[in-house]
């Protein structure tokens, strides 16, 4: 039965088996990804507050997030080696033709790999044979090397949205220029706002355990100290996210025109366009929309009357799916706006009476707002690639063009959804039985039981 | 010229992975093998604890050689993950299962949950290094042809050669892994372990020496090409690599535990380079080094980061892991 299976030939189902498995595990990963780099800051800022003070409590949280951050960094270790082998698996047609221009930021993304991988080794399981100076400085080539790490993947992706630094002669790519290519114009935006989402999905991810745990009584000091740093962080940055999201905006308003008229269904070029809130894209336009006029050309180029372009720019089998990208972009302007009046919610009970909000209603929404954060992530990146469509190098190649031409991808898939289910159900698992253990002791009452 | 220097870098990075990374694996094997729960516990504990902190660290090598390998010479690796895409898909299924039971079953502390996670943990490791020792049997016999829809997605890699190459891998991993755990076991004061993994390492290494040299009429018969280079080009470094598996039997006996880590280490790599050393200059069938090489104007800039990034490298991995061969000061 499989050997039948996989002795057909490579068919339009095992292009979406190839996109479904990518899409998978790519957004897997970067769950996991966003603690990677999110998450080393707060533990090693935790440790640093402890030293300073003596307080020990904020030497318990360290310890306690750095358990569960040595889970995470495993998992994401091992999650992301799937997607270096898959580029090549899945996508052979992109690295053999292309291999080599984005090549430059995985070798470099390789250094900062291992510089994580060994100081979190150190961080992790030397804590207690190193001076706590020591100790402390250990943890922060991990925040450097993660944030690094973060920046060269995406600017690969970035050079997919905005392919440069290499000439096409008669079909054949040459004169390349790698560092053109990484540097290109969709990475300044890109890296960005990607670095400011890990840290809010790794902020508001923590804070939401802790917000949990107050909402089922336990206000103790650990708790609270739990909740508020990473929650302050997170929030602070989600207006910055804000910020840089129009960057973002403005940038697929001058160099992926067709991404911008996706995410907005715009599908005729437009003079004074509107700004539609929700909506269905049916038959060529969008209905049900809740239209603010001439927003979107004030929003895309800073003038109520300019033009923006439509999907009328690019023949049909050219422009991407609009109601996907369309509402995932919603999707994720309104968790993005939700999340900085949750942190506006916090502001000012915190200035009126130096703590937290009394409503039951606050821990509710902030125990929401790990979930949430990650679902905006997810769907912001779901803008990116759905809205790259169907181009893999945008303008340059298209996606069925890049997969992997060998049958039986649709096996593979298969194969990899019921791996990747059990290690969802073995990550959560494991991840509760660390929550539900509780701090991890100071090291001092440790060394008693010995 | 910068594609020999890169394509020796990219060797460097497969020996690492191999004497570091593939001695993860077999840890994950002499797991496999300790016994039963409470029989086999010193010797699982001092695997964790030797594996625990570098385990990462080693991985990365994988994917240090998958990325440089791409960007070096993408005309030859589109070809190889295209047609070996079911042995890789299952050795990157078995790097998921293998690292994150390994680091759940480590804050698991129920007997039934470290049993699970101890055996997905162990199993895992005893089968990814099969599939890619034979991923890089495939290559060794030239059967991965140029055109990303040319190579046969099973016989590629389920052939005499890729079997053999798949099964020196797991021995290979094996006997490292045991004769780093002997040294490691002394240094934590347990004699009765030390001998324990001598034994296993007397055994693994007799059995992988038998295999390798059982593997020469396969490859004779399976792939003459290389098989001419082994025995030509190659040779003094196959002779190498014969010598110092039998002075590496002979340190054993000895108990020189420091000591046969180096030559053991040198048995394997010789053997790798050797492969290298029969195939060059010939990546896949009609495809040589030069002609899968990206253009110089990647190559420099690699080579350049690769020399700038090992001085950063170099350093740490010096320092994590003369921090866990020290022992631990209170």
């Amino acid at each position: 039965m499989l050997v039948e299976v996989l002795a057909d030939a490579a068919t339009p189902g095992d292009l979406v088996a190839a996109r479904t498995q990518m899409a998978f595990s790519l957004g897997w990963h970067i769950i996991i990804a966003c603690f990677g780099v999110g998450m080393p800051g707060l533990v090693v800022f935790m440790e640093w507050r402890a030293l300073r003070t003596g307080d020990a409590a904020f030497e318990v949280l360290a310890r306690t997030w750095a358990r569960a951050m040595g889970v995470l960094f495993a998992v994401g270790a091992v999650s992301g080696t799937i997607l270096s082998f898959e580029m090549g698996l899945l996508w052979p047609g992109l690295m053999g033709s292309y291999g080599e221009v984005i090549g430059l930021p995985f070798t470099l993304e390789g250094f900062a790999f291992f510089i994580e991988a060994i100081f979190v080794g150190i961080y992790l399981y030397a804590w207690d044979r190193l001076p706590p100076r020591t100790h402390l400085l250990t943890g922060l080539p991990i925040v450097v090397a993660g944030v690094a790490s973060a920046f060269f993947v995406v600017t690969a992706n970035a050079w997919m949205n905005q392919p440069r630094g290499f000439d096409l002669v008669d079909g054949e790519v040459t004169d390349v220029r790698p560092w053109e290519a990484m540097f290109n114009p969709a990475t300044p935006p890109q890296t960005v706002h990607m670095i400011v989402a890990a840290f809010m999905v790794a902020g508001f991810g923590i804070a939401a355990v802790y917000a949990v745990g107050m909402l089922r009584g336990r206000r103790d000091r650990h708790h609270r100290l739990g909740f508020l740093v990473p929650f302050t962080v997170a929030a602070v940055l989600a207006p910055v996210q804000v910020v840089v999201g129009d960057w973002a905006a403005h940038f697929l308003a001058d160099y992926q025109p067709l991404k911008l008229a996706a995410i907005e269904g715009l599908a005729e070029t437009t003079a004074g366009a509107p700004l539609s809130l929700g909506g269905v894209y049916i038959d060529g336009e969008l209905r049900y929309a809740l239209e603010i006029p001439n927003a979107l050309s004030l929003l895309a180029h800073w003038d109520p009357d300019a033009v923006v372009l439509g999907l009328n720019e690019a023949p049909a089998h050219l422009r991407p799916p609009v109601n996907v990208v369309h509402l995932s972009f919603q999707l994720m302007v309104a968790i993005g706006f939700g999340l900085v009046a949750l942190g506006g919610w916090l502001a000012v009970a915190w200035l009126r009476r130096r703590d937290l909000p009394r409503a039951r209603l606050f821990l509710w929404a902030a125990a929401l707002a790990g979930p949430a954060a990650v679902l905006a992530m997810e769907a912001g990146w779901v803008v990116t690639e759905v809205g790259r469509q169907p181009w893999i190098v945008y303008g340059h190649m298209l996606t069925r063009d890049a997969v992997n031409p060998q049958p039986g991808l649709l096996v593979g898939l298969g194969i990899v959804l019921a791996v990747y289910a059990v290690l969802t159900v073995a990550t959560v698992y494991v991840l509760r039985l660390l929550a539900r253990r509780g701090p991890v002791r100071a090291p001092q009452e440790e060394s008693h039981e010995r | 010229m910068s594609a020999d220097i890169l394509l020796a870098v990219l060797w460097i990075g497969l020996t690492l992975y191999a004497l570091f990374g593939g001695a993860d694996f077999g840890g994950g094997l002499w797991d496999l093998l300790a016994g039963g729960s409470e029989r086999g516990r010193p010797q699982r504990e001092l695997i964790e604890h030797s594996i625990g902190p570098v385990w990462e660290a080693n991985h990365v090598w994988l994917i240090f050689v998958i990325t440089l390998f791409w960007t070096a010479f993408p005309a030859a690796f589109a070809p190889f993950a295209a047609t070996l895409y079911i042995p890789l898909t299952l050795a990157a299924l078995g790097i998921i299962a293998r690292g994150a039971a390994f680091a759940f079953r480590k804050v698991s502390d129920r007997l039934w949950q470290r049993r699970l996670f101890g055996a997905a943990f162990a199993f895992s490791s005893v089968v990814t290094p099969f599939f890619l020792g034979a991923t890089l049997g495939a290559v060794a016999s030239g059967r991965v042809p140029v055109g990303i829809d040319a190579g046969d997605i099973w016989t590629s890699w389920w052939n005499p050669t890729s079997v053999t190459t798949g099964l020196i891998a797991v021995g290979a991993c094996a006997y490292l892994a045991a004769v780093y755990l002997t040294a490691d076991a002394r240094r934590a004061g347990s004699t009765a372990l030390a001998e324990a993994f001598r034994l296993r390492a007397l055994i693994t290494g007799l059995a992988l020496g038998a295999l390798t040299l059982a593997g020469f009429p396969v490859l004779r018969a399976d792939a003459p090409a290389l098989f001419d280079g082994l025995v030509g080009t190659a040779l003094p470094l196959v002779i190498t690599s014969v010598a110092a598996g039998v002075l590496s039997l002979g340190l054993l006996v000895a108990r020189r535990y420091l000591l046969v880590r180096l030559t053991a280490a040198i048995a394997v790599t010789a053997v790798l380079w050797a492969w290298g050393v029969a195939q060059y200059p010939v990546m896949l069938p009609g495809l040589t080094v030069d002609g899968a090489a990206a253009s110089p104007s990647v190559l420099t800039p690699v080579l350049w980061v690769l020399g700038i990034g090992s001085v950063l490298l170099v350093p740490s991995l010096v320092y994590l892991y003369s921090v866990f061969q020290r022992s631990p000061q209170r």
